[in-house]
């Protein structure tokens, strides 16, 4: 079928699109060839090469949970080239997809522990997968905390699914949005995400923090975090690097001695911490 | 176990007839209007003689500069992948230098390791390399200083040692040499009996023959004195004369970054690897904006720091042999191994 070829995507087709916000749309994606569905398999914390056919592959993280089979999920803004080109597609259409790639997400490690996932902005899609993934083995985990922040209401992506979890009873969910982003009807938080972090994070002695956001919103995290205690090892993000080949050949996300594609994109920032800034 | 004969130049030409006619192409460095060239050849008097160092590697024989890795059609929305693969070519390798011929490892490495990239090694696989080692070097040369030499055998199946105007010492090296000098064993000989006395090929001192390229520096000293010079300002010096222009990368028998790009005309399309370059600013660009790599001296940084330190550490091999084509070619000048030497000295 693929003849050993590794950039072989599988064909997959756009069964349903939501529109997320301005410019963020969700795919979700179902093999063509149902063998192909059966035997995908994946965990949290990987990625992809999502392609449009006549213009090329993009990279974003699946951000469906792998306890929900049949089908994959990505989120993705629409800003270059190639992610303008994904935005234009409509549900039936067929994009590529070449995968897992990368390391996970140790969720097999976190049991009998508490979490908090940390993100802003467009960064909760890759901790999606994870949030549903703990969520749907609820009981392996003590408390868990989600703290997800946008610059304006209209920015938050999954409102549908923030609703949804803090309903559930068995979740902390905390939205906030930048002083300034709220509307009238917004009844979340106000104020920046680290701040709302320091106010509700659970003791650190017992407890993984999953964080992913834009640079700033984790330069100014990582020290509260410190400040409750966590330990580097602790910490848990997922880093983004322009990739073309997604296994480690093509050289562009080379960070120190790591390749983000395959010693990540998953890293500890007791890890993070060695790297040269180059990501 | 190296196997030694002597063939002479008539010889040769007759073992690439014969080569030929078994349906194998023959690829060796050709004058191109003074610049030197691998391509395909017909006969030995195609092969540029007196140079030093072809102007490009012979890389692209297994690691082409273009190469198509999936084409596919459009009906109405569907797609559809063209399911056929390309059978490589049996190809026989000539003339290449023994630094070009070590650094076939270093490409292999990288196609390889974890993921196999199948289109490379059914290519390596199916290539023949018969080397020609070095009677002269110039300023530009450094193998030596980076594990090889002029009369290395790594990575060739046969190596050729040129004695005289008519004779060549012939190394059989490897399965595939073997499976050459087996081809044709009457065009080899143990003995040279045009010359007089005649050379008995295995007493021939082959190192009369070979060029002298002093050691500058010990690449393991280099990889260790890479660890603590990562936020040095040696970079920005080094770097404020280059271009960023990849000539460097585009010459280097060793450097394997690449992009993948789409192309279609009308309903077809295809998919296809391209050369890139750590020196180019897009190479690293995010769609963001953020760049982790903003100016040159990062990018200068990343390629000696990648080829010298972290492909040693992950995959045993070093990203460079030597060869000095990125100095050569360099619009601006900058020589690569008067950097190494200062890199060595720097504190």
């Amino acid at each position: 079928m693929s003849n050993g070829n590794i950039y072989y995507p599988y064909l997959m087709r756009i069964e349903n699109i939501i529109d997320e916000a301005p410019e963020i749309k969700t795919f979700r994606l179902t093999f063509i060839k149902e063998n192909e569905g059966k035997n995908f398999a994946f965990k949290a914390g990987q990625f992809g090469e999502y392609s449009v056919f006549g213009e090329g592959e993009c990279t974003f993280c699946i951000a469906s949970s792998p306890t929900r089979t049949g089908y994959i999920e990505c989120t993705f803004r629409r800003v270059g080239r190639i992610t303008g080109a994904l935005a234009e597609k409509e549900a039936g259409d067929i994009v590529g997809f070449r995968g897992p790639y990368g390391n996970t997400f140790p969720i097999d490690n976190w049991n009998g522990k508490n979490l908090i996932f940390i993100a802003g902005g467009i960064a909760l899609p890759p901790l999606r997968c994870v949030i549903w993934n703990t969520l749907d083995l609820r009981d392996n985990f003590k408390d868990i905390t989600i703290v997800y922040g946008a610059k304006t209401v209209a920015e938050l992506v999954y409102k549908y699914e923030l609703e949804e979890w803090k309903n559930r009873g068995d979740v902390k969910v905390l939205t906030t949005v930048d002083p300034g982003g709220e509307t009238p009807a917004w009844k979340g938080e106000v104020g920046f995400v680290p701040t709302i972090v320091d106010k509700v994070a659970p003791p650190s002695a017992n407890t993984i923090a999953i964080v992913c956001g834009p640079p700033i919103m984790i330069k100014l995290t990582l020290p509260i975090l410190t400040k409750l205690g966590f330990t580097p090892e602790n910490i848990f993000t997922t880093l983004e690097n322009r990739m073309k080949c997604g296994f480690g050949k093509c050289g562009r996300c080379n960070v120190g001695e790591y390749f983000v594609c395959k010693d990540g994109p998953v890293f500890t920032f007791a890890q993070i911490n060695t790297l040269p800034p180059e990501y | 176990m190296t196997e030694r004969k002597i063939i002479n130049k008539a010889s040769l030409d007759e073992l690439f007839n014969k080569l030929k006619s078994g349906g194998k192409r023959i690829i060796a460095p050709r004058d191109k209007k003074g610049k030197i060239i691998f391509e395909e050849i017909s006969s030995l008097k195609d092969i540029a003689s007196d140079y030093i160092q072809t102007t490009l590697s012979p890389k692209q024989t297994v690691f082409p500069r273009y190469e198509e890795i999936l084409s596919y059609q459009f009906e109405n929305r569907n797609i559809k992948i063209d399911k056929e693969t390309k059978k490589p070519v049996p190809t026989v390798l000539f003339g290449v230098r023994p630094c070009d011929a070590r650094s076939l490892s270093t490409l292999n490495a990288v196609f390889t390791w974890d993921y196999i990239d199948t289109s490379f090694t059914s290519k390596l696989e199916n290539t023949t390399v018969i080397s020609i080692s070095c009677s002269k070097s110039d300023e530009y040369c450094f193998c030596t200083s980076v594990g090889g030499s002029p009369g290395d055998t790594a990575g060739s199946d046969i190596l050729l040692t040129h004695l005289d105007n008519d004779n060549f010492l012939a190394e059989i090296i490897t399965e595939k040499g073997k499976a050459i000098l087996l081809s044709a064993p009457e065009l080899f000989s143990d003995k040279d009996k045009s010359a007089s006395g005649g050379k008995d090929a295995p007493a021939v001192e082959k190192e009369k023959y070979l060029a002298h390229v002093k050691p500058y520096f010990d690449v393991k000293e280099l990889t260790n004195k890479l660890t603590k010079l990562f936020n040095s300002d040696i970079w920005e010096e080094q770097s404020l004369r280059c271009l960023g222009c990849g000539t460097c990368a585009f010459v280097c028998p060793a450097c394997t970054c690449f992009d993948i790009q789409d192309e279609t005309n009308g309903n077809y399309g295809e998919r296809f690897m391209c050369w890139d370059s750590c020196a180019f600013a897009l190479f690293t660009l995010h769609t963001s904006g953020h760049n982790p790599r903003e100016t040159q001296a990062p990018r200068w940084r990343q390629r000696l720091i990648h080829k010298f330190l972290y492909q040693p550490e992950r995959l045993s091999v070093y990203g460079c042999v030597g060869c000095g084509r990125c100095s050569r070619a360099c619009p601006a000048d900058m020589n690569l191994l008067e950097h190494l030497v200062e890199i060595m000295e720097a504190q």
